[in-house]
């Protein structure tokens, strides 16, 4: 069996702790690194994440970048908690990409707060400890008699108190200490962590004073858009550009070629005007004749027509096989078998991707609101020939990521743009742009069989899964080369099928085999990525082996989760808090009906969704009641805040959201055509969070991963219709009624 | 009537943002947005799709809301236009101090949006229903999904100014 979750595949590709590197940082330490306005104040850095002025402000920096999950106060609140200062001392700033000093310059896998909670407490304890030092030292007192409490130091036996702007000069002059020999705090003692604090982001974003890459501002820039080829993997066969030039504010036109698969760039032609509104205009005035290449053929039919025959056909490899799924499914009287499709979906951040460059003799200066930005800035010097520490990388906030802004192919475009440009470039990407050159979340589809035994007890599932591999055009070091890396279940397992074991129910037989589909169309992480489907089947799977034996949804999930196990047991009081919660098994009004489904993982979830479909086909979905236990919680309303987000993401796949192609291109364009979830379409929604002092996990993508199949599951229960492709179309109901 | 040494696209255009007239050189058609954000370089008013569908870029004239996307700027004329930029002192409109409290905004992108929808909705309508919320709102998009937290927001913000809310 293949063990590798995609946490663990970002740990290994980057994720690692920092706190080997806590003593890098020593050209700033000690010294003065800033002045504090107005003040005679004096601003020093203890480490690499800590500033302190003389007038005692604390400045944490953030090396996460935000994009809306809440980096910029949550990983704060870590170093603050064993630091010994009080919250509202707190100022936070974005750390510089430096890559040698922070590891953490990126984010995915739901990993932005957890990944950092070991090491950014090592953080905060480390300069506790200096500070401490510092005022032993001063005082000539044993560091035991001395301790740490809201932002000074005090000698216990007598009281004397010294702040640590008091301190920090003396402390930052210190030899560092090895922080992982300081005892950190225990989570029962804990003040801030597990507090829902005000976020430090929000008050900029109610004036509109927040900066995101769109808004970044540069003196003398100038404003580019790129007319892209439509067709994927087509090309530019010729361009008449003198209607464009003659666009009073038009700067330039001129071919931008295609970065290939490492990038997966479509190229195209750029305009570049002194505002973005004169650049889109002249991209209009543009006379363009694309060549398609051999994937102008591709579209949506003929792709589903390919995934399901591949589903027929023989596995490229065995992910998971236990017992002998294969050989008891052949030989058991009583089967189900169901096939379960969804099509590709975008990421459709509200803001469109962007970036700033400006390419200077012997440096360029990047602005973008990335989700990756040490890729970034080593893509950008791969692709210029400079040294790394020549491009100097600004993480501007971002709005809106899901998994997007992992790719670095626009941060790509806006350097091919400005390398050609003697000043500062914005390259914008319009909605279209945006929403027809996505990485899109692979198509797919999935087979699943289950028996039962002579008793009616669950004995095997087999489960074959079809996509569209991210593997193929992901741009991702590790999965570029292709297609060696399809046989290799190991290192697809995160990115194509992860989500789809059946542990930790309890199956005698389980067999997952894979199969990849070839298609033009770029795919990649969408917010949680291959459970987003995988659980999907799996879920709605249970639910149609639970109504085959005639059990309720619950107590057939329930009855399977009897393994010994921390896992299941933690998913056992998940799928029994949300049942509660929800009023499982309490009578609905006709038309009306719940759903149940839940997923383990370092973070355990289950959710319980109420549907009414109306008489004309409309699913309306009522109410999402969600129980999450993703160890110590630290920031409740976060946690909230994500699994919100998360239900109504997932909520724009399962009714409305469907990419499709036609002659090699995306057929939708803007948001007439990809209809993301509006207000009145979003449920109630509830969130339990179990109490928990275990290590945190998690829970960006949680909620994205159990909706779908809580919501077709409910379709079910409300009118008997089941629903295996997504997104749900008001004619799978024209045959049956409400 | 083409002013001296401006292109035929060109215009002399004045109008009053925030309260405050802008005299700019402009061709009358670009929408009211780029002028905002490229010209006046009043940045919190977003872009998101160009065709007045997700409601990012709206802004009030005269009170009312509009997308500035899909507004000409020769269009705007003697209309009073405020941006978020414009609607209050210091954070202190009371709907966004409930978006406040109600910690609405995840990457915020969409939220000068809202909030800018939210205001001309609430003072048309001071104690809508949760229906009439969602009709108000339906044009407005966030992705990250925080349509809950803006409901409770608007609730809040109604509610508040019967009972006077924390009003300083």
């Amino acid at each position: 069996m293949i063990a590798v979750s995609r946490r663990a595949f970002l740990k290994t590709s980057g994720e690692t702790a920092a706190a080997f590197v806590l003593g890098f940082y020593l050209p700033l330490r000690g010294k003065k690194s800033g002045a504090v306005a107005g003040t005679s104040a004096r601003v020093l850095q203890i480490n690499a994440w800590l500033k302190i002025s003389t007038d005692n402000q604390v400045t944490i920096l953030v090396e996460k970048p935000e994009l809306g999950q809440g980096s910029r106060t949550y990983t704060p609140m870590i170093i603050a908690e064993e630091l010994e200062v009080d919250w509202s001392a707190i100022r936070v700033e974005q750390a510089p990409t430096i890559p040698a000093v922070y590891q953490g310059l990126r984010t995915g896998g739901s990993g932005g707060v957890v990944n950092t909670y070991a090491s950014l407490r090592k953080v905060g304890a480390q300069a506790r400890e200096m500070l401490i030092a510092a005022a032993a030292h001063e005082w000539n007192a044993k560091k035991a008699d001395c301790k740490a409490e809201s932002g000074a130091v005090i000698h216990v036996p007598t009281r004397r108190c010294l702040s640590y702007g008091e301190l920090v000069e003396a402390a930052s002059l210190l030899p560092l200490i090895n922080p992982d020999e300081i005892l950190l705090k225990q989570p029962k003692d804990f003040r801030v962590i597990g507090k829902s604090l005000p976020r430090t982001d929000v008050p900029s974003k109610v004036e509109g004073s927040a900066a995101f890459g769109m808004d970044v501002r540069v003196p003398g820039m100038l404003f580019a858009v790129i007319a892209r080829c439509p067709y994927f993997g087509g090309k530019l066969a010729t361009v008449n550009s003198v209607a464009a030039r003659a666009v009073p504010g038009v700067r330039a036109v001129f071919p931008v070629p295609p970065l290939a698969r490492h990038y997966n760039t479509a190229g195209g032609v750029a305009v570049v005007a002194d505002s973005t509104w004169t650049a889109i205009q002249g991209r209009k005035k543009l006379v363009l004749h694309w060549e398609k290449e051999s994937g102008g053929s591709e579209n949506t039919e003929a792709l589903h027509d390919l995934v399901a025959k591949k589903a027929a056909g023989s596995p490229t490899f065995i992910a998971i096989d236990r017992g002998d799924a294969l050989e008891v499914l052949s030989g058991s009287a009583k089967t189900v078998e169901a096939c379960y499709e969804s099509p590709f979906q975008a990421h459709a951040t509200m803001e469109p991707m962007n970036t700033t460059v400006h390419v200077r003799e012997r440096e360029i200066e990047v602005w973008s609101p990335t989700q990756f930005a040490d890729e970034v800035q080593s893509e950008i010097a791969k692709l210029s020939g400079f040294p790394l520490d020549k491009v100097i990388v600004h993480m501007a906030l971002s709005g809106g990521s899901f998994g997007r802004r992992y790719q670095w192919d626009y941060a790509a475009e806006a350097w091919q743009v400005a390398k050609e440009i003697k000043k500062p470039v914005q390259l914008v990407w319009t909605r279209e742009d945006d929403m027809q050159h996505d990485f899109y979340r692979p198509y797919n589809y999935q087979h699943l069989r289950g028996a039962f035994d002579d008793d009616g007890n669950l004995a095997a599932v087999s489960t074959r899964v079809v996509t569209t591999p991210i593997a193929r055009t992901n741009l991702y070091t590790s999965f570029r080369e292709s297609p060696e890396t399809l046989s290799d279940p190991a290192t697809t397992a995160a990115l194509e099928w992860y989500g789809g074991d059946m542990a930790p129910y309890s199956v005698p037989n389980c067999r997952l085999d894979y199969s990849p589909a070839e298609s033009v169309v770029p795919r990649s992480w969408w917010r949680s990525v291959a459970s987003s489907y995988t659980v999907f089947a799996k879920e709605c799977f249970i639910d149609e082996l639970a109504y085959a034996r005639g059990r309720d949804a619950l107590q057939f999930r329930l009855d399977l989760l009897t393994a010994k196990t921390p896992e299941a047991a933690r998913l056992h009081a998940v799928l029994e808090l949300a049942a509660k919660g929800s009023g499982w098994g309490e009578p609905l009004p006709k038309g009306c009906g719940r759903g149940i489904a839940c997923c383990p993982g370092d973070s355990c979830s289950a959710q319980v969704a109420e549907v009414r479909v109306t008489e004309d086909g409309t699913v309306q979905v009522l109410r999402v009641v969600s129980a999450v236990d993703c160890g110590l919680a630290i920031h409740p309303n976060g946690v909230r805040a994500m699994t919100e987000g998360a239900i109504n993401f997932a909520l724009t796949a399962v009714l409305t959201g469907e990419i499709t192609i036609k002659d090699g291109a995306v057929e939708q364009s803007n948001f007439h055509d990809y209809e993301v979830l509006r207000i009145h379409q979003a449920p109630e929604i509830e969130v339990h969070i179990v109490p928990s002092l275990e290590e945190p996990s998690g829970v960006g993508e949680l909620g994205a991963m159990l909706l779908p199949a809580a919501v077709a599951n409910a379709v079910f229960a409300a009118t008997g219709v089941r629903v295996r492709r997504l997104p749900i179309k008001p004619e799978l109901f024209k045959h049956s009624k409400g | 009537m083409e002013a001296a040494g401006l292109s035929k696209f060109m215009r002399r255009i004045a109008f009053t943002v925030n309260h405050q007239i802008y005299f700019i050189e402009v061709d009358p058609e670009t929408p009211l947005l780029w002028v905002l954000r490229d010209t006046l370089g009043m940045k919190g008013t977003k872009y998101g799709c160009g065709l007045g569908l997700c409601g990012a870029c709206t802004v009030h004239l005269d009170g009312e809301a509009r997308r500035s996307c899909q507004t000409p700027i020769g269009s705007v004329g003697a209309k009073k236009v405020t941006t978020i930029e414009g609607l209050s002192r210091n954070r202190n409109h009371p709907v966004q101090r409930t978006w406040i409290e109600e910690q609405v905004p995840q990457c915020g992108y969409c939220q000068s949006g809202q909030i800018m929808q939210a205001a001309a909705f609430l003072s048309a309508n001071p104690q809508p229903t949760r229906e009439q919320i969602d009709e108000a709102m339906k044009g407005n998009i966030c992705r990250c999904g925080t349509y809950q937290r803006i409901r409770r927001a608007i609730e809040r913000a109604a509610a508040e100014s019967v009972t006077g809310g924390n009003a300083e």
